[in-house]
């Protein structure tokens, strides 16, 4: 049978999952931010304060007699958690469904840096419900990277019970660096994440309500329109 | 269905996503505190399961050992109390069987150790020291403190106040520091102890002691009730 149409679909675990780990990672960021500005690694990087999350500084001076940084360790404490279940639930399950064997697969530096160039050319098309290689690495490699904030960071929160974990890292200040920087890639992921939802906004039509349909892929451009 | 062209203009969007986040900021109401403050309950409990007795935080080699150690407080060294040894003495309270008050010259005359460990801050510094001192357990045994009690609570000359719980008391890198680099405390360092915990953040390293006492009910802490978590082990 061919489907008259291209059709993307999620599973309803998959997007209370997705969207889990979507909120949490924000507020890990924000609070992370904010937490990160108390002692900056690099002095020329301090993030503003209203792009951080923690709340209002005055306020909190005045509650607590701290600017705010027990809040964003607070947030992101508790994020930590519902951060770290919904990931280890979307791999534990994008395995055992074959999501990830599916959608992932099969994935190569060849057509990787073939649809890269074309992204990059603006030539690379978007197909609903088969992901290019591009994509394929995207949410492999933030996946990874997921995993990668999850252990440095409990290198940071933990490092006399988890030693020798922090060696893995480079010891807690090498942890401290390669959290910090691994933020950066998922920060980064996350701005080219969003902006092409909004240039194919039925991706997100499909991540909210589990199913979204397109005109059979053919011509570029026809659907963005 | 393709990708970027002019539209690619719209990425900016994605930033403003963003923003609208850090705008939204719930951390000052009343029921997200309470929300948060409920983690940090949750958080206590799973550190102290966490928590092992017998496990030593790790220790240097003692040229790793900074010499001008960092100072902290929240006023300026010049502020920091100066206890006259020949006045002080650390007051016991609480589940102790003998709550004779402490000299400096008794305190220095307990058996000693030293180690070469690292201090790490709540915002995310480090620095590796070397302090010597009696052991925390040591001092509890010879005053005959009950250890079976839960916690035990610190209160200092500069109005901070800490406290602890028992399996970390107990804990054998657990010190009463004398000395910091093989030199008596310096008055900004706590003189004429802190209580040094390798297995904790740097603000439950209570500096100055006046008081000890042992409890069953959970002391408050200076910087937890500024908003941070209690347990604070690493």
């Amino acid at each position: 049978m061919t489907l008259r149409y291209d059709e993307q679909r999620h599973p309803l675990s998959r997007r209370v999952l997705h969207w889990i780990m979507a909120l949490s990672i924000l507020i890990m960021i924000g609070s992370g931010w904010r937490i990160y500005n108390a002692s900056p690694i690099f002095a020329f990087i301090v993030f503003p304060e209203w792009i951080t999350l923690g709340g209002d500084v005055q306020t909190s001076l005045a509650r607590h007699g701290d600017p705010g940084v027990a809040s964003a360790i607070a947030w992101h404490f508790a994020a930590m958690w519902t951060l770290a279940l919904s990931y280890l639930l979307f791999v534990v399950w994008g395995f055992v469904t074959g999501h990830f064997r599916r959608d992932f697969l099969p994935i190569g530096p060849k057509s990787i840096s073939r649809d890269f160039v074309a992204a990059l050319a603006l030539r690379l098309q978007h197909r609903l419900g088969e992901y290019n290689a591009v994509q394929k690495a995207a949410y492999v490699g933030v996946l990874v990277m997921v995993g990668l904030m999850i252990l440095s960071g409990l290198a940071i929160w933990k490092p006399v019970q988890t030693y020798p974990l922090e060696l893995l890292f480079g010891g807690f200040q090498g942890a401290r660096l390669v959290h910090f920087i691994v933020m950066a890639g998922i920060v980064l992921f996350l701005l080219v994440h969003v902006a092409l939802t909004l240039l194919v906004p039925r991706t997100l039509q499909a991540m909210v309500l589990g199913r979204a349909a397109g005109p059979r892929h053919t011509a570029v451009s026809e659907t963005v329109r | 269905m393709t990708l970027i062209r002019r539209e690619a203009l719209r990425a900016g969007f994605s930033l403003g996503a963003l923003t609208l986040l850090a705008g939204c900021d719930l951390s000052d109401h009343d029921a997200v505190q309470n929300v948060l403050a409920r983690f940090s309950r949750w958080n206590d409990r799973v550190q102290a399961a966490l928590f092992s007795r017998s496990r030593l935080a790790p220790t240097f080699p003692e040229v790793m050992a900074v010499k001008e150690f960092r100072y902290n407080a929240w006023y300026g060294p010049d502020k920091a109390p100066r206890l006259n040894p020949a006045d002080y003495r650390l007051q016991l309270a609480g589940r102790i069987e003998n709550k004779r008050p402490w000299t400096v010259e008794e305190l220095y005359a307990l058996p000693q150790v030293s180690q070469v460990t690292r201090h790490v801050c709540v915002e995310g510094w480090s620095m590796i020291g070397k302090w010597s001192g009696a052991p925390l357990r040591t001092f509890l045994e010879r005053i005959g403190a009950d250890t079976t009690a839960r916690y035990v609570g610190f209160e200092c000359a500069d109005g901070y106040y800490e406290g602890i719980d028992m399996p970390t008391a107990l804990h054998p890198q657990t010190i009463m520091a004398y000395r910091l680099s093989d030199e008596i405390l310096p008055a900004k360092y706590g003189y004429p102890f802190k209580i040094r915990i390798p297995t904790k953040l740097g603000f439950k390293n209570p500096k100055f002691v006046t008081a000890i006492y042992v409890t069953d009910k959970q002391p408050r802490g200076y910087w937890t009730d500024r908003g941070y978590n209690w347990f604070s082990g690493i």
